[in-house]
């Protein structure tokens, strides 16, 4: 299936499944989209090989840049005006706690969405949505029919 | 990240062996991803991260995943800081900013290179770059700023643990 007609169908059947599986790096991530109450749930199911410190352990602070990175995009995917896969210009990842050996779960806002640039904020968390392991913010370049 | 020993000697064969005992095959995700350490300096290491299909991002495209590059930024900022602290101190990476400058190329390695450039007491300053093999023609810029803890001037008292 094209990514333009994997977008449409996703958004058509309120699932992101298909349209994630096409993506190369999430499957291997074990990185998964949920539509869940209208919004989109990024999820980083645990595996040992996401370990980045094992004396702790603690989850390597790039596989949760990369579930951050991933939900803003998917998020983006869902909801905002784009035909193609949105370009990421820049990402800034604050990490705030270390991540546990278990899974990590992300949802994305929008803080400003323009006709070019959507400006996200992203938070990733574990237990509880109120303490934050990492947030970030980011700018992507939206793809319009026009480019 | 856990405290790394100061690297011995001054054989550059010897230290980049040392260091990737530590950095590919003591970090879990750097070894599922091969990433490893090619160069050193006196304030960071310059590391590869090999091509594979499973870290493209866009299928249409073939370019690489944000997340692996992020993740190979990441790693070889935060060795970066243990190698220039030569002290072995724990650290945990406050923030990381990724520039992306343009898209990978197709099936091409990925390079990084970091200079630690400045250490406080507590925080330690990083910049990165990422590219193909050519410096002055980057994928990506990094700057990451890192937590120092437990060196003598801290008096040992923080109990963080990231």
């Amino acid at each position: 299936m094209r990514m333009l007609d994997a977008i449409a169908a996703a958004r058509e059947a309120d699932n992101l499944d298909a349209l994630v599986s096409l993506i190369p790096y999430t499957q291997f991530m074990g990185i998964s989209m949920q539509v869940r109450d209208g919004d989109v749930f990024g999820k980083l199911a645990f595996a040992d090989h996401l370990i980045g410190n094992a004396t702790l352990p603690a989850l390597h602070g790039g596989t949760i840049g990369a579930l951050l990175e991933s939900t803003a995009v998917f998020k983006l995917l869902w909801q905002a005006e784009t035909l193609a896969i949105p370009k990421t210009i820049n990402i800034t990842v604050e990490y705030l706690r270390s991540g546990k050996a278990q899974d990590t779960l992300a949802r994305a806002e929008f803080t400003r969405q323009g006709r070019r640039v959507a400006n996200v904020r992203a938070i990733a968390y574990q237990d509880d949505p109120d303490r934050p392991i990492a947030a970030a913010n980011a700018h992507f370049l939206l793809i319009r029919d026009d480019d | 990240m856990p405290a790394m020993p100061a690297p011995p000697g001054s054989d550059p064969q010897a230290k980049l062996e040392f260091i990737n005992q530590w950095f590919a095959s003591g970090v879990p995700h750097n070894r599922e991803l091969g990433v490893h350490a090619i160069g050193v300096h006196a304030t960071g290491i310059t590391s590869e991260l090999p091509y594979a299909d499973r870290l493209v991002g866009n299928p249409e495209t073939g370019f690489l995943h944000g997340g692996a590059i992020t993740t190979v930024l990441d790693a070889t900022c935060g060795v970066s800081v243990l190698i220039a602290l030569r002290k072995p101190l724990r650290i945990a990476t406050l923030d990381l900013r990724i520039d992306y400058l343009k898209p990978t190329t197709p099936r091409s390695n990925v390079l990084c290179k970091a200079d630690c450039y400045k250490i406080t007491r507590h925080v330690a300053f990083v910049r990165g770059i990422a590219h193909h093999g050519d410096e002055a023609d980057p994928i990506a810029s990094a700057a990451g700023t890192f937590m120092i803890f437990g060196s003598r001037l801290t008096g040992n008292k923080d109990k963080d643990a990231s």
